[in-house]
């Protein structure tokens, strides 16, 4: 498998580490509600396709990346860096409680 | 008399092998049932064998989308071991592990259960204070475990480099005695016949594609060979826990699925008769009765469907492999295949009731699935008859999670990756 | 000349001579010959026996697909089992085994399990063994005994026990096209796509380039074909942007068009040339991949299909034109297709005798009579083989009439002379990295075959591959291939070699398996024969997974490439079925065995990194005893002459409380935090506050994960307004600069701030003792040190012996002691000059013992209770969480199953036997030592305390706080340790600080 990095260009999957699942919202800091901060921390989507998942390029520019990858085929059809898409704040891919 | 003996396979040859029978018929699937199984694997066979065998229901399907036995059941690496260090756990595959040693008679079918041994190896004084923690542990439950020194390792496994000036020396080891392996596909095989001969039905090539809802309750399902309705229905899919449930509106559960590599050399003449893992890693191995090395390491550590693996962890496996038995860089990797693992945010199992009214779940095997098969069955069966769970899995609920009440083996969090 | 040598012809060397044994008998060979083709031309027939029932069996085929002829190979001591002569380049010195027999080859004792053969069809285990339900073999044990006799007899070759010498390398390529296989097409894909300007690797699992037109016979462009391949090899090397690997199998298709090869280097040497690997692993990320990998020959299902001296087909037509090696001098052959003419006509033109064409089919096509009346052979069209006759190698052939539309014999059966069997039951493509990519295959039913999937991986096929079989098509498809890989086309007025070959029909009849009486094997090495795939049928394992493992059918080395299609075959005529219905298997990784040792590569000896610390050469010179921690070594104890290590760590930590100790604390992790909000970062993931951490002084503190449990503890310095230095625990420091660059990167990326890791850069010694200010006054310029100057966690910059170094008082030990941090490079020259310093003052260096010791005396956690199933209340640090503002953690911390009464939480034991504790043992309220139980929790680190002059624990206790004063045992009944002990405050030693803070 190879990530294109847009930073350092297509590396072997070697280089990263896996830091799952990208849909989940974490709670603004302050919040008391302890579903949403729950579901934060243990609840997963875990679909068979397309996954919306989060690598950092350990062993090269440290960069934290938001992947597409397809959970079927490994097929990778997105890479952005992750800085810049606000976690907190983007609004969800499917509902979920606050 | 029993269908298979000794005796028996002396008439059938004698007769030219023509009158043995199907290990289990191929029925069609009936409108209605007391229990639906959904998922054919060793966990739902087993469940429905104990359903059979232990609560008297025997009018139960067990629905499986493609062959029965394709899951996990025929893909692990076929350890059996109890040797777990948090109490609810020991318990639990202590029960399996008990449940193993009598499971060939039970089920009239050679499992080949072999009590060959589990030794963990450690290779700091650190690490074996850690396996002393984890085998005292297994004392104090009656489980049984033994340290082992270097020198003693060395005579059970004299293919071992366990020399000092190795990278990581080998300071002694965390023996389980009982511990051993199986022929996996025989655990499925033997469970679907022993079910069978019991009256409940193994449909297979049976995909589920949705739920039947009576209000919020589940009572049935709908399915590529028709719907079928049921009281109860149970969910036993591993790696297809979340695909399934969607069907069911649970959006997110507490799980992640992931794979799993394995791998076998070409059959070699005996060469280890234990299975042993190494600790500045994660690797493991076994010799199985044809002689191949049957060995795996970590996850690939990403969400994955696919049954298949990349390379980076086929080449450290290998390294891992060289490291404790530098005499096997000629012996050459036979097959490799993937399962595609379950894995909890904490690395424990469920098995509950619910979470829908109706319905009932058993998931999150992560890499103990084999294993646990017997008592897993035994377990979901008990709780599907009672609604309620037995003591054994009274800790293995869904609602673990929130109420932080983890069973962390590894102490690694909500990282399914590292469990 | 040897008996089977024909007297010319073939691409072996006849002037070279090449000396080898088999089975400790001499043996010769030519350059270029095989270890199979040079046994076969010095007539030896019997080459290996069978898994299950130990049958004499021959050499079936020339490749890779062999599964009978299987040797080990030994260099020295090192052992290499079950590798196919067919494969095994012949070389001067070579000594190969035979495998499965004893005593020996010809007369092996296990060959009376051919008696039991309908005891032991398929499955039998599975029915049998399960012993007594009472008495001394109930349970396991009657299995397990029958097992040991099991697993002796099974298995083939034995792995040796010597380490294996020989270096393995991995390489990694790119390439804008791989072509995979050598045969017409890919030659011809890679001569075009090279013309194209592409980068190309052209890999070829044989030594010799040129696939089939090596061992075809056919003519192109005028000449024998396997000069026509020569040439066009050679003429592919004067190209600068191809790259040739023979004797390389790509065996795996990865994710993202990675495909793993194996470069077999120098297993055809006598002796390896200087710094060559034995085997090269290379992992090739191609743009495009030309597969041009061919077929394999199937044979045909009859009775005694597996006696020595039957072969297939188009392996002797190898033998014959590419080694010069007659299979047999009197030869008869057994077809279901055309190709099997082509061998009779090489057979015969390398000087055998070709008795007669035994074929399926009713109707023979002219061409194909030709060819047989050309060889001299007699066709008998719409016939079968029924049997074969001989012990250890073929006399003769069972022949019948045959119906190949109903599978019917019919007339009296009669016997032919021959001493050897060709046969043919059609060819499968060799798509399994095809397969590997992923998708489907599709049944081809003219062809008899499956075809690869659609693309699901970036590749094109070519030639066999696509079961496009003749040599004309494999030029074409190549051709287009190579074009298409680079982005154009071929067009029809492209100017291609001429192929001359009598063309055959490429559909075989659908005739696989013949049933008479007898054992018809269909998995020769595993011995499953086709009553096994129809008893598989009658016991209801009829998908062909089921198949597959219920009678192992295709799971031996050669993973059934010759068994596949007939098994399933068998099966689907059982069921009624069309053979697409019963399914095909998935092709998984490899495509063919690959070695352990390849796949470790460089890593094989030296499978991790090693991490010294600058002074890790001052402590060996200085008698410590190192220690593996993680990746680092750590000084253990520097033990005295006649010390025990409980002695020497006992004597450093008692010199340390008495005057002064110095220990090397390089390992901790230190990460630089800076930046404008560096503050606010802190306070965001440390449960206490930083921001209002003056600058010039350090402060300890406490990470949680998200769940609430406990991360990390260490101290943070504040350099500046904006500049920390954050050290954590040795073991965690990945981990937290992990932890810390996600939050970052994805909660708060409006956090000005940047982290790098900078554990290497920093060598650091802590000194601590009484005496330890005097010592640093002795040494530190430019700095006064006095507690003005450095009050306890404080921070002065200053230097030693010339160095610049930040000195922060602060005290893991207990005592008033300092971290001295500098350059890594003068990590050693800063420590010497403090144990210059130290010198007056009876300084002495400690190890990882001593530094346990004393911090257990103070009740400091470390991994073994930082075990991430903690919380800083169960370790008593909810001093450290801070009310005032949110933290990672502080939302989840007080959940309710982390706050039970009975959780686990640290206290301290102190032994009451006199005896020492270990870390491990259990803590228990009433002892039982026969029946351990009641386990309320274990020792979590252990030691001889010389400040009070007990053995003392650390331990994890349920409710532990509550059982401050109260008694209980430690229960360690694998090391058979028990005893009373007190529990008590973690606390062990100066509660209060009066030490540390001078």
């Amino acid at each position: 498998m190879l990530i294109t990095c847009p930073y350092c260009g297509p590396r072997d999957v070697s280089e990263f580490t896996y830091q799952g699942d990208g849909n989940r919202q974490r709670p603004a800091p302050a919040s008391q509600n302890l579903d949403a901060w729950n579901e934060y921390v243990y609840e997963r989507l875990n679909p068979a396709g397309d996954h919306n998942e989060v690598w950092q390029h350990s062993g090269g520019c440290r960069s934290h990346l938001r992947v597409v990858r397809n959970t079927l085929t490994h097929e990778i059809s997105s890479v952005a860096f992750a800085r810049g898409h606000v976690a907190h704040r983007s609004p969800a891919k499917r509902g979920t409680k606050t | 008399m029993a269908e298979y003996s000794a005796f028996a396979l002396i008439r059938n040859a004698l007769n030219g092998n023509k009158d043995w029978k199907p290990a289990w018929r191929k029925p069609e699937p009936k409108a209605s049932y007391d229990v639906i199984v959904i998922g054919g694997g060793g966990h739902g066979l087993s469940t429905a064998y104990y359903l059979a065998k232990e609560h008297g229901i025997t009018n139960v399907a067990v629905l499986e989308k493609g062959w029965l036995g394709s899951g996990n059941v025929g893909r692990n690496t076929t350890a059996v071991r109890s040797n777990y260090l948090l109490p609810a756990n020991t318990r639990f595959y202590e029960h399996s592990m008990k449940l193993w040693e009598g499971l060939s008679h039970d089920l009239n079918y050679n499992v080949m259960f072999s009590q060959r041994g589990c030794l963990n190896l450690a290779h700091t004084p650190a690490q074996l204070d850690d396996y002393a923690r984890r085998g005292n542990a297994m004392r104090h439950q009656g489980v049984d475990a033994e340290l082992m020194t270097p020198a003693e390792i060395s005579r059970l496994i004299p293919a071992m480099d366990v020399s000092r000036d190795a990278r990581f020396p080998v300071y002694g080891g965390l023996m389980q005695p009982r511990a051993g392996t199986a022929r996996h596909d025989a655990v499925a095989w033997g469970y679907a016949r022993a079910a069978d001969r019991r009256g409940v039905d193994i449909v297979e090539n049976c995909e589920v594609t949705g739920f039947l809802h009576e209000g919020k309750r589940i009572v049935g399902v709908t399915t590529t060979r028709g719907d079928i309705r049921a009281k109860k229905v149970a969910v036993t899919v591993a790696g297809s826990t979340g695909r399934v449930m969607q069907m069911a509106g649970i959006e997110r559960l507490p799980i992640e699925s992931h794979v799993l590599q394995a791998f076998v050399t070409e059959s070699l003449k005996p060469f280890i008769n234990t299975v042993v893992t190494f600790g500045m890693g994660h690797f493991y191995m076994s010799q199985s009765d044809k002689g191949g090395l049957i060995y795996g390491g970590d996850l690939d550590g990403y969400n994955s469907y696919a049954q298949r693996g990349n390379l980076p962890v086929v080449e450290e496996v290998m390294a891992e492999m060289l490291a404790l038995f530098p005499s096997l860089a000629p012996a050459r990797v036979l097959r490799s295949w993937g399962g595609v693992c379950d894995m909890t945010m904490d690395g424990s199992p469920i098995i509950t009731t619910g979470p829908l009214p109706g319905m009932y779940l058993n998931c999150g095997w992560c890499y103990g699935g084999f294993k646990a098969t017997p008592a897993s069955g035994w377990c979901f069966a008990h709780t599907i008859a009672k609604d309620e769970p037995h003591e054994l899995n009274a800790a293995f609920t869904l609602d673990r999670f929130h109420r932080g009440a983890l069973i962390d083996e590894k102490g690694q969090g909500a990282t399914p990756r590292l469990h | 000349m040897s008996p089977r040598r024909a007297t010319s012809g073939g691409r072996i060397d006849r002037l070279r001579t090449i000396h080898f044994t088999f089975d400790g008998a001499p043996c010769t060979g030519h350059a270029g010959d095989t270890l199979a083709s040079a046994l076969l031309a010095s007539g030896v027939t019997l080459f290996g026996r069978s898994f299950k029932y130990h049958r004499p069996r021959g050499v079936l085929t020339a490749g890779i697909d062999e599964p009978n002829a299987l040797v080990t190979v030994l260099r020295g001591d090192v052992r290499e089992p079950n590798i196919p002569a067919t494969t095994v380049e012949i070389y001067d010195g070579l000594v190969a085994e035979s495998q499965n027999r004893f005593p020996s080859l010809a007369w092996d004792i296990s060959a009376i399990n051919q008696l039991a053969g309908k005891l032991i069809s398929a499955g039998f285990y599975y029915k049998t063994f399960m012993g007594p339900a009472i008495g001394p073999l109930k349970g396991t044990r009657f299995w397990m005994l029958c097992e040991r006799f099991i697993r002796r007899a099974a298995g083939l070759g034995r792995a040796g026990r010597a380490a294996d010498p020989s270096r393995y390398e991995r390489m990694n390529a790119f390439c804008d096209v791989l072509i995979v296989g050598s045969g017409p097409a890919g030659l011809m894909a890679a001569a075009s796509a090279a013309d194209n300007g592409a980068r190309v690797i052209l890999a070829e699992l044989d030594a010799r380039l040129g696939g089939s037109a090596n061992w075809s016979g056919e003519i192109i462009d005028g000449m024998p074909a396997a000069e026509w391949a020569a040439g066009l090899a050679e003429g592919l090397k004067a190209h600068n942007n191809i790259r040739v690997l023979p004797r390389t199998t790509v065996w795996g298709f990865y994710d993202g068009n990675t495909l793993a090869a194996l470069e077999r280097v120098t297993d055809h040497k006598e002796r390896l040339g200087k710094g060559e690997p034995r085997h090269r692993h290379w992992v090739i990320r191609a743009k495009k991949v030309v597969l041009a990998t061919g077929a394999l020959e199937r044979p045909m299902v009859f009775p005694g299909n597996d006696r020595p001296g039957v072969m297939l087909a188009g392996a002797a037509r190898r033998y014959a034109n590419e080694f010069g090696v007659l299979a047999g001098g009197k030869v008869a052959l057994f077809t279901n297709n055309d190709t099997a003419y082509h061998a009779a006509t090489a057979l015969q033109k390398a000087g055998a005798s070709v008795a007669a064409i035994f074929d399926v089919r009713a109707n023979v096509s002219d061409a194909m009579r030709n060819l047989a009346s050309d060889a001299g052979a007699e066709v008998h069209a719409g016939h079968a083989v029924v049997g074969t006759e001989g012990s250890r190698a073929l006399a003769g052939v069972k022949v019948q009439r045959f119906d190949s539309t109903n599978g019917a014999l019919s007339g009296e059966s009669r016997t032919v002379e021959a001493d050897c069997l060709l046969m043919s039951g059609g060819w499968s493509p060799a798509i399994h990295l095809a397969s590997q990519a992923g998708g489907k295959a599709q049944w081809d039913a003219e062809l008899q075959a499956f075809l690869a999937p659609q693309a699901a991986g970036n590749w094109i096929g070519a030639g066999a591959f696509n079961g496009s079989f003749s040599t004309a098509e494999a030029i074409a498809e190549g051709h287009a291939a190579g074009l298409a890989a680079t982005g154009s086309k071929a067009a029809a007025n492209d100017d291609l070699p001429v192929a001359d070959a009598v063309a055959g029909d490429p559909a075989p009849a659908s005739v696989f398996e013949i049933r008479a009486n007898g054992k018809s094997f269909v998995d020769f090495q595993h011995d499953v024969t086709a009553e096994d795939v129809r008893l598989a049928h009658r016991e209801g394992f009829v998908s062909v997974e089921h198949l597959k493992r219920y009678t192992t059918l295709g799971m031996a080395t050669d993973q059934g490439k010759t068994s596949n299609i007939p098994g399933l075959a068998i099966m689907a005529e059982a069921l009624g079925k069309p053979i697409p219905e019963v399914g095909t298997t998935r092709f998984r990784p490899p495509f063919a065995p690959v070695s352990v040792g390849s796949l470790a590569a460089e890593r094989y000896g030296d499978i991790r990194a090693e991490r010294l610390t600058p002074m890790h050469d001052w402590h060996l010179e200085h008698g410590a005893t190192m220690y593996a921690a993680g990746l680092w070594h750590r000084p253990m104890v520097y033990g005295d002459p006649g010390e025990t290590i409980e002695q020497s760590y006992v004597r450093e930590a008692k010199t340390t409380r008495e005057t002064a100790g110095i220990v090397d604390v390089s390992t901790l992790g230190k990460i630089a935090v800076q930046g404008p909000d560096a503050a606010e970062l802190l306070d965001r993931v440390y449960t206490n506050m930083f921001s209002t951490l003056a600058i010039g002084k350090a402060r300890y503190g406490l990470m949680l994960r998200e769940d609430g449990i406990a991360l990390d503890d260490g101290t943070t310095w504040r350099l500046g307004q904006n500049d920390f230095l954050m050290t954590t625990t040795t073991a965690n420091a990945g981990k937290v600069m992990q932890h810390l660059e996600y939050f970052l990167d994805l909660i708060w990326p409006e956090l000005k701030v940047t982290l790098t890791s900078v554990t290497d850069q920093w060598a650091g010694a802590a000194i601590g003792g009484p005496q330890a200010r005097a010592i640093l006054a002795n040494c530190v310029k430019e700095t006064p040190v006095d507690n003005t100057a450095l009050p306890f966690m404080g921070i002065v910059h200053g230097r030693i012996a010339g160095v610049p170094v930040m000195i922060c008082r602060l005290s893991f030990s207990g005592e008033m002691a300092f971290e001295v941090y500098c350059g890594a490079d003068y990590g050693t020259r800063v420590w010497q000059a403090l144990m210059d310093a130290g010198k007056p003052f009876g300084l002495v260096p400690y190890g990882l013992e001593a530094l346990g010791t004393m911090r257990i005396e103070k009740g400091h956690v470390t991994g073994a209770e930082l075990d991430g199933r903690t919380t800083a209340r169960d370790l008593h640090l909810d001093w450290m969480l801070s009310k005032k503002k949110p933290f990672i953690g502080s939302a989840m911390m007080d959940r309710n199953g982390l706050a039970t009464p009975d959780r686990l939480q640290l206290v301290g034991l102190v032994s009451l036997d006199s005896r020492a504790l270990s870390g491990g043992a259990h803590v228990v309220e009433e002892l039982d030592e026969q029946n351990p139980h009641g386990s309320i929790g274990h020792v979590t680190a252990a030691c001889y305390s010389p400040a009070l002059g007990k053995y003392i624990a650390l331990a994890l206790v349920k409710g532990g706080k509550a059982r401050h004063g109260s008694r209980a045992f430690v229960s360690d009944p694998l090391r058979k340790r028990f005893g009373p002990v007190e529990i008590v405050s973690h606390h062990f030693y100066d509660a209060e600080g009066s030490r540390m803070h001078g």
